[in-house]
């Protein structure tokens, strides 16, 4: 059951944000994944990235398609629109959102089932359409609510509970994302909220199709020996190639970090990406060296985890539509209908 | 018998007319031409039809074409009306035979007694010639050869050269089609000089050679003012545009690719800031039909006004979002324009096809709303009417045409608008009201008419709830508990009888003394009217019931209990609109006599007529 609702108890020591809310007041529905899901980390992820980024619940519209991962959208922002669509085609869905009503923030929930296969050519064209929106990818290589069959991202030899192991290549979200254009793709890890929540705050506020694959375990069917989705498994391949840090463009004059120990990224609205650089150089504004960077690390049995490429100034698209700034679903009726002057002109041409 | 074939020749000289075994009809004939497709020939044959409109007197041409690009033949049928049917017919008077590939068809073809007109450049099969027939040869294709350079410009001057020899046959007023072609290119004037030299090609050929006009002519009418030359995909797409719709998503697939094309370039007039070039709408192409659907109830949900056309195949992929549609309650209006199925059938001729598909598709209990416009101007009345119904009831709405409707152009009164007109947008709970509420349950139903208010995203948060297309109760929460899922798709039955009383109603004609009916709807009005008014002069009374939409309301059922009788008309062949009438209302099937024709061509009123006809033949026997 998706919509237990949570007891409406508030700890007095929550903190409030801008707009007086507590983190609490993010929260959703009491989730019916199972204990440990990785899913649920990422919900607490999203909580913690509205709250701090001050965002207004009823200003966020959140979809999903179908599937344990789909889910995820009723147990985050109560007062937010949420849109459990149909497998593998909330992309479209959100897509319709988008051209009606650009002022909302787009958040979209999705799996490795309902992305990569069942939805994989609505992903690939939300991505072509550069989108405005936060695409969130729970990857377990399984799907959970059909009891464990494998997903199109397991890895060859990862083996099912029951112990086949399989041998189809998997698709990568992620290199994907990459060769198709995305302006935003990154992959995380639902264990790893320092890293997650940054990636998501700068996911959210990015002007286009912002794609974030989150190594998430299924918990039932597949953190066992041997699955290469597993905690244990995860935890032990996973790189990060360099710290995120999002800052916000309010807290801008704020910051105070050193610049010659880290790369900054300036977003669209004047917020900032910041990489702390680590063991070696990485320049998250080339899309081949990126690309380079996760085939090689996976080729070492490594999951490359963190913002891998960011491209902020690409035409979402209401640019590239040339959309007028205001919502369309809005415009008044006076500024749609040409009138019946028009039409009898019209008409002359067809007589 | 060869030499009586030869005798029936037109003779090539002024001096020795031909002979007519028929009295001459003035505005009141059919002809066709037959060609290649990608050979130009669409613009000469559009050409005709304008100028006999612009004649004043009442035409109509049905394009009956092939799925392919350049190579396969094409015919376009244009017949006279003085009386102002609209209908096909396919008792051809004249047939130009362009096509050397079809010369035996179009031979055959031709009534007896009547014409074909052939390019002479090359000699004609004598086995195909026809004792009753009189053959009218033009060298069509020497004469550009000789007045034309270059491949190309020769054969669409061809074109425009057989359009000036009918011009002379037929008594088309050359000032008339010189008008036009001036009109068409008046942004190229160079054409204008050649397309008037291809058009005294044929005109003056005709003119020496044949004693013009034929008996079958045209005579100056003014019938035809007030009136304009629109096709349904058109006008449709102008309804889109006036009824305020800003997102269109759609998968380019024949016959209803002309419809997002339309709206598109109306948009571009009427919709785009001049100084930003901002544009108050966005059509999104979609990756496939799935996709298209999609976007729609996407935009529908955040109450944007949206729509998609498609066919038969599109409405079969779209399947499983309009029941998501119908279920979680999002308006979204579909354009479907049928065409031959099933699979991919034949997609450039025209059906009934889809009217099962449409009623009830998706899986699951579903019903829908659907319109069947017969004409370009109800396509267009019922794009506003669809969207008004969709924002209304809060569900899916279709608007049911179909090849011949939205891609031929028919003779129907110039549209007109009414200023005062302002959208429906149904019951939406504003900021003001949800801030003054305890609380806003989505699915809840106030007045009893199965209708509940809906929020719109971003509106006031306490218009959040979750939207989902599995078990929800009227609060919108899930439930698998079998009451709160019951009392839901009750609802949802509740409501569509609401909205089968606000569609538009069946237009009813009675006969003085008839006791048969006769119940058509979309395309086939203009046969079955025409064959209805045929009959009557043969003393075969028939109420007439032309269906509107769906679901039906009573006046439907009421008609069908008041007639022992009734005949079905349908292009389809296993007389669904019959099948509906029956589950819907559950009347008797042997008191619904069923007519159907289905080879993918428009329907003509002879096919009715004999149809019945035959039909009571088998019940006297």
């Amino acid at each position: 059951m998706t919509s237990i609702a949570k007891p409406p108890v508030r700890h007095p020591a929550l903190e409030p944000n801008a707009l007086g809310l507590t983190r609490r007041d993010y929260e959703g529905a009491m989730s019916t994944l199972c204990a440990g899901c990785g899913h649920d980390s990422v919900t607490a992820a999203l909580v913690q990235t509205c709250h701090e980024l001050d965002v207004e619940p009823h200003r966020v519209a959140k979809l999903s398609g179908i599937g344990c991962s789909s889910k995820t959208t009723a147990y985050f922002l109560k007062e937010a629109h949420g849109f459990n669509s149909v497998h593998g085609r909330m992309p479209a869905v959100a897509t319709g959102v988008s051209a009606a009503n650009r002022e909302l923030a787009i958040v979209g929930v999705s799996g490795d089932g309902d992305s990569l296969s069942i939805g994989l050519g609505q992903l690939c064209h939300a991505i072509r359409r550069n989108v405005r929106m936060l695409y969130v990818l729970e990857n377990n290589g399984v799907y959970g609510l059909t009891k464990g069959q494998f997903s199109a991202s397991a890895d060859v030899g990862s083996k099912a509970k029951k112990g086949e192991a399989n041998r189809q290549k998997p698709i990568d979200p992620v290199l994907l994302a990459l060769t198709l254009g995305a302006t935003f793709v990154a992959r995380s890890f639902s264990g790893d909220k320092t890293q997650l929540v940054p990636i998501l705050k700068a996911g959210l506020r990015h002007q286009g199709f912002a794609f974030i694959d989150v190594i998430s375990p299924c918990v039932t069917f597949n953190d066992h020996e041997g699955s290469t989705k597993s905690y244990a498994s995860t935890r032990e391949r996973h790189r990060e190639l360099a710290p995120v840090d999002f800052i916000p463009l309010r807290r801008e004059i704020q910051a105070s970090y050193d610049p010659g120990g880290a790369m900054t990224v300036p977003m669209h609205d004047g917020s900032l990406v910041r990489f702390r650089k680590l063991a070696e150089d990485y320049d998250p504004t080339d899309r081949d060296a990126a690309y380079a960077h996760v085939k090689r690390h996976q080729e070492q049995g490594e999951v490359v985890t963190g913002l891998l490429y960011l491209e902020d100034d690409a035409d979402d698209m209401h640019a590239l539509n040339q959309t007028v700034a205001a919502p369309l679903y809005d415009l008044p009726y006076e500024q749609l209908c040409p009138g019946s002057a028009a039409l009898t002109e019209l008409m002359r041409e067809f007589e | 018998m060869r030499g009586a074939r030869v005798a029936r020749l037109f003779p090539e000289s002024p001096s020795s007319n031909g002979r007519h075994d028929d009295g001459g009809r003035v505005n009141d004939f059919a002809f066709k031409v037959g060609t290649v497709n990608g050979t130009g020939s669409a613009s000469a044959n559009s050409l005709l039809l304008q100028s006999i409109f612009r004649m004043g007197i009442p035409v109509c041409g049905k394009n009956v074409f092939p799925s392919n690009i350049q190579g396969l033949p094409t015919w376009y049928e244009i017949r006279v009306s003085r009386d102002g049917w609209t209908a096909r017919t396919p008792d051809f008077d004249l047939i130009v035979a362009m096509n050397p590939a079809t010369h035996e068809r179009d031979i055959a073809e031709v009534r007896s007694g009547g014409w074909l007109l052939h390019d002479s450049s090359w000699p004609l099969d004598a086995a195909l010639l026809r004792d009753d027939v009189t053959f009218i040869g033009i060298p069509l294709g020497r004469m550009c050869v000789e007045a034309f350079s270059g491949g190309r410009e020769r054969t669409l001057m061809k074109n425009i050269a057989y359009a000036g020899a009918l011009a002379a046959l037929l008594d088309i007023d050359l000032e008339v089609v010189k008008e036009s072609i001036r009109a068409e290119f008046a942004k190229k004037p160079k054409l204008i000089d050649s397309n008037f030299r291809a058009l005294h090609l044929g005109y003056d050929y005709a003119r020496e050679h044949f004693a013009c006009p034929l008996p079958i002519r045209l005579e100056r009418m003014d019938a035809t003012r007030g009136h304009v030359l629109l096709d349904g995909n058109t006008a449709a797409a102008l309804g889109c545009l006036y009824a305020g719709a800003t997102v269109g998503a759609w998968y380019p697939i024949t016959p209803a690719t002309s419809l997002m094309d339309a709206f598109g370039r109306f948009c571009a007039r009427y919709r785009v800031d001049a100084e930003t070039g901002e544009r108050r709408y966005c059509i999104v192409q979609a990756e496939d039909e799935l996709a298209a659907a999609g976007v729609v109830i996407g935009a529908g949900w955040a109450g944007a006004r949206a729509f998609t056309p498609t066919a038969g195949p599109g409405i079969s992929l779209m399947g499983e979002f309009i029941g998501l549609a119908y279920y979680t309650e999002i308006p979204a209006v579909f354009f479907d324009v049928q065409r031959t199925g099933p699979s991919t059938g034949m997609p450039t001729r025209t059906q009934q096809g889809d009217l099962l598909s449409v009623a009830y598709a998706s899986h699951g209990d579903t019903k829908h709303v659907a319109l069947f416009p017969s004409d370009p101007g109800e396509c267009f009345r019922f794009a506003v009417e669809a969207f008004d119904l969709a924002e209304r009831f809060q569900t899916p709405v279709f608007v049911v045409s179909d090849l011949d409707i939205g891609m031929n152009d028919w003779m129907i009164p110039a549209l007109t608008w009414d200023d005062a007109y302002r959208p429906d947008r149904g019951e939406v709970v504003t900021a003001e009201q949800l801030a003054a509420m305890q609380r806003f349950s989505r699915y809840l139903d106030v007045d009893g008419d199965g209708v509940a208010a809906r929020s719109l995203p971003g509106v006031h948060p306490r218009g959040a709830y979750f939207t989902r297309g599995s078990g929800h109760d009227k609060h919108a929460a899930y439930t698998e508990d079998a009451d709160a899922y019951r009392e839901v798709v009750d609802r949802l039955a509740l409501k569509l009888a609401t909205a089968a009383k606000a569609v538009p109603a069946p237009e009813i004609r009675e006969r003085e003394g008839a006791e048969m009916g006769i119940i058509a709807l979309g395309g086939c009005h203009g046969a079955v009217l025409e064959a209805v008014e045929r009959l009557a002069g043969e003393g075969i009374a028939l109420d007439y019931m032309r269906i509107r939409a769906f679901p039906f309301d009573a006046p439907v059922e009421d008609f069908l209990r008041a007639h022992d009788r009734v005949f079905v008309v349908e292009q389809n062949r296993d007389g669904q609109l019959r099948s509906l009438l029956q589950l819907e209302t559950g009347i008797a099937g042997d008191r619904l006599l069923s007519l159907r024709d289905y080879g993918g061509v428009p329907l003509s009123a002879r096919a009715v007529v004999e149809g019945v006809m035959a039909q009571l033949a088998e019940v006297a026997a």
